[in-house]
């Protein structure tokens, strides 16, 4: 399969920002520094068209560095068209700036994205917890916070 | 000093028309909503973590437990996902791929017809509610026959069906479906020329399209917005290119819009089912791929291979190849979508579940901010949400 189109513009517009590409199963995954995040989807927005921001999400590489990643699903409804895009953050400054400027919809996403994960937004207009109440202690989507509950044995990685 | 102008009040979590345990802050003055901040939570399961524990096989019946009115569409973007994740979509076979599209579109008019029961029932119109239930009472039994359950279906799996369709059920299917656009017709007759009921729901609940787009609705809340895109048609799963059928849209943004968005809806599916029966012909239900696809119950009595196969699949499971997938199916509630990470091993890396409800409750304080305190339960009705899947 070809290059997604997006790649060459978005190199070409912030060529020092992109630090990887890869497709899998016909899915593009842009990974970019975590810096100018809020420029590269307003561009990514504006001049590119993905209008929706379908999810946003984190993941924890525990063990690799930098530990988290910040992804976001884009879609275009004019295009109809899939962007994943990345940015990696670190474990001993977990923020990134908020871009619920852009999408709307990032707001939630990145509330749940701060309860679950203890990822920070900088800039965000409303960061509570969600899904947890107020008082609850640590970030359950961690991998080392453990599945049967805060005060049980940490995780110790997969039995199989 | 406490604001005396206006007053705050709760509404729910426990509240007949909240369809669940969420909580909405009203901050009123009089009677109009200055605003309104949903408060959720109350139902985490953590799905999401769990499933980390999980084989993939082993995730499927969490799924259930999402959008518990329409379980087989959660089954549905599961099993896709995890489909494209290993690179077999295409060792589907095509009888599969029918009796999915057949049961998804069921399970559409299954989850449409509680949404207008309830959001009836909000407003006040009880009789719908009582036939609406009459007719999901049916697609209820038909669930039964086909998967055991009534709710928690757990129906499709990796690689095709669970099982097969039992005998003479595409007959039941079809007289159903044969009656259902009547009973439509009576749902219609009971609120459509109702003055009561368009003085509730006409411009109540405004919501722009670029309003809607910007907070990320989807789904018939979106296509009432008059934005026509619907994932069965843009980005077709399971063989929906093959279905003729209308996507639904209306311009006038309100209540009233997206309620015959719905029942539009709702006669499209009736159409899709009866192209699904004519579709279905004999064949295997699940795909050849022994690493992956439980072996029948037969074959694991009888044969060597069958054993060892289903040995392997249940204590260890199958290891997709490293990378990453997202999924998204059109739900009777707006897009739901699975983002697969695997790293190697048999069970999830992680796991991210896009909740139609989550995303499309977060346009609720714009839509209700400077209505009236009645108008809350009407926009929560027609937003159609369940806790199950918001909260996950």
């Amino acid at each position: 399969m070809s290059e997604h189109p997006a790649v060459a513009k978005l190199k070409g517009q912030f060529s020092d920002n992109v630090l990887d590409v890869t497709e899998f199963r016909g899915e593009t995954t842009i990974t970019v520094k975590k810096e100018q995040i809020v420029e590269i989807c307003n561009y990514l927005k504006q001049e590119l068209d993905y209008n929706f921001l379908t999810d946003l999400c984190g993941v924890d590489y525990l063990g690799q560095s930098p530990r988290f990643m910040v992804v976001y699903q884009l879609y275009s409804i004019g295009k109809h068209d899939r962007l994943r895009i990345k940015a990696p953050v670190e474990e001993n400054d977990p923020r990134i700036d908020t871009v619920s400027g852009v999408w709307g919809t990032a707001n939630w996403l990145e509330r749940e994205c701060w309860d679950l994960f203890g990822i920070s937004f900088d800039k965000h207009p409303d960061l509570r917890r969600i899904l947890l109440p107020a008082d609850w202690e640590g970030h359950p989507l961690r991998k080392d916070y453990p599945v049967q509950g805060p005060d049980r044995e940490p995780y110790q990685g997969r039995l199989s | 000093m406490a604001n005396t102008d206006t007053m705050t009040i709760n509404m729910g979590p426990q509240h007949p028309s909240t369809h669940g345990v969420l909580q909405v802050l009203l901050e009123l003055d009089g009677e109009v909503v200055k605003k309104a901040t949903p408060h959720i939570g109350f139902l985490h399961r953590g799905i999401e973590k769990l499933s980390e524990h999980r084989t993939y096989h082993q995730v499927l019946p969490l799924t259930d437990r999402l959008d518990y009115l329409a379980p087989m569409h959660n089954n549905l973007g599961y099993v896709l996902a995890v489909e494209k994740l290993l690179g077999i979509t295409d060792a589907i076979p095509e009888r599969a791929q029918v009796v999915r599209v057949l049961m998804a579109e069921l399970t559409r008019l299954k989850s449409h017809l509680v949404w207008l029961a309830c959001h009836a029932l909000d407003i006040g119109a009880m009789t719908v509610f009582i036939y609406c239930f009459r007719e999901r009472e049916e697609i209820m039994n038909i669930y039964e026959k086909v998967s055991g359950a009534r709710m928690t279906s757990n129906y499709f799996r990796v690689g095709g069906l669970s099982a097969d369709l039992p005998e003479g059920l595409e007959r039941e299917i079809k007289s159903f479906i044969d009656d259902m656009p009547s009973h439509i017709d009576t749902y219609e007759g009971l609120l459509t020329g109702n003055k009561i009921w368009q003085k509730r729901v006409m411009d109540v609940g405004y919501i722009s399209a670029e309003d809607a787009i910007d907070l990320g609705v989807s789904g018939p809340s979106l296509r009432g917005s008059g934005v026509d895109w619907d994932l069965r048609r843009d980005q077709p799963y399971s063989g929906y290119e093959n279905y003729d059928f209308k996507v639904c849209t209306d311009d006038g943004c309100d209540t009233w819009a997206r309620y015959k968005v719905r029942l539009e809806e709702m006669r499209e599916s009736c159409k899709i089912v009866l192209q699904a029966l004519a579709k279905l012909k004999p064949g295997p239900v699940l795909a050849d791929l022994p690493k992956i696809v439980l072996p029948p119950k037969k074959d694991v009595v009888n044969t060597i291979e069958g054993l060892i196969h289903h040995f392997k699949i249940i204590s260890e499971g199958f290891k997709p190849e490293k990378g990453e997938i997202y999924q998204g199916v059109e739900n009777p509630k707006g897009e739901v979508g699975f983002y697969l990470v695997s790293d190697g091993s048999p069970r999830p890396y992680r796991m991210k579940i896009r909740p139609a409800s989550f995303i499309n409750l977060q346009a609720l304080s714009k839509m209700v901010e400077g209505s009236l305190i009645a108008d809350v339960v009407a926009v929560i009705g027609t937003l159609d949400i369940v806790l199950g899947e918001i909260d996950r």
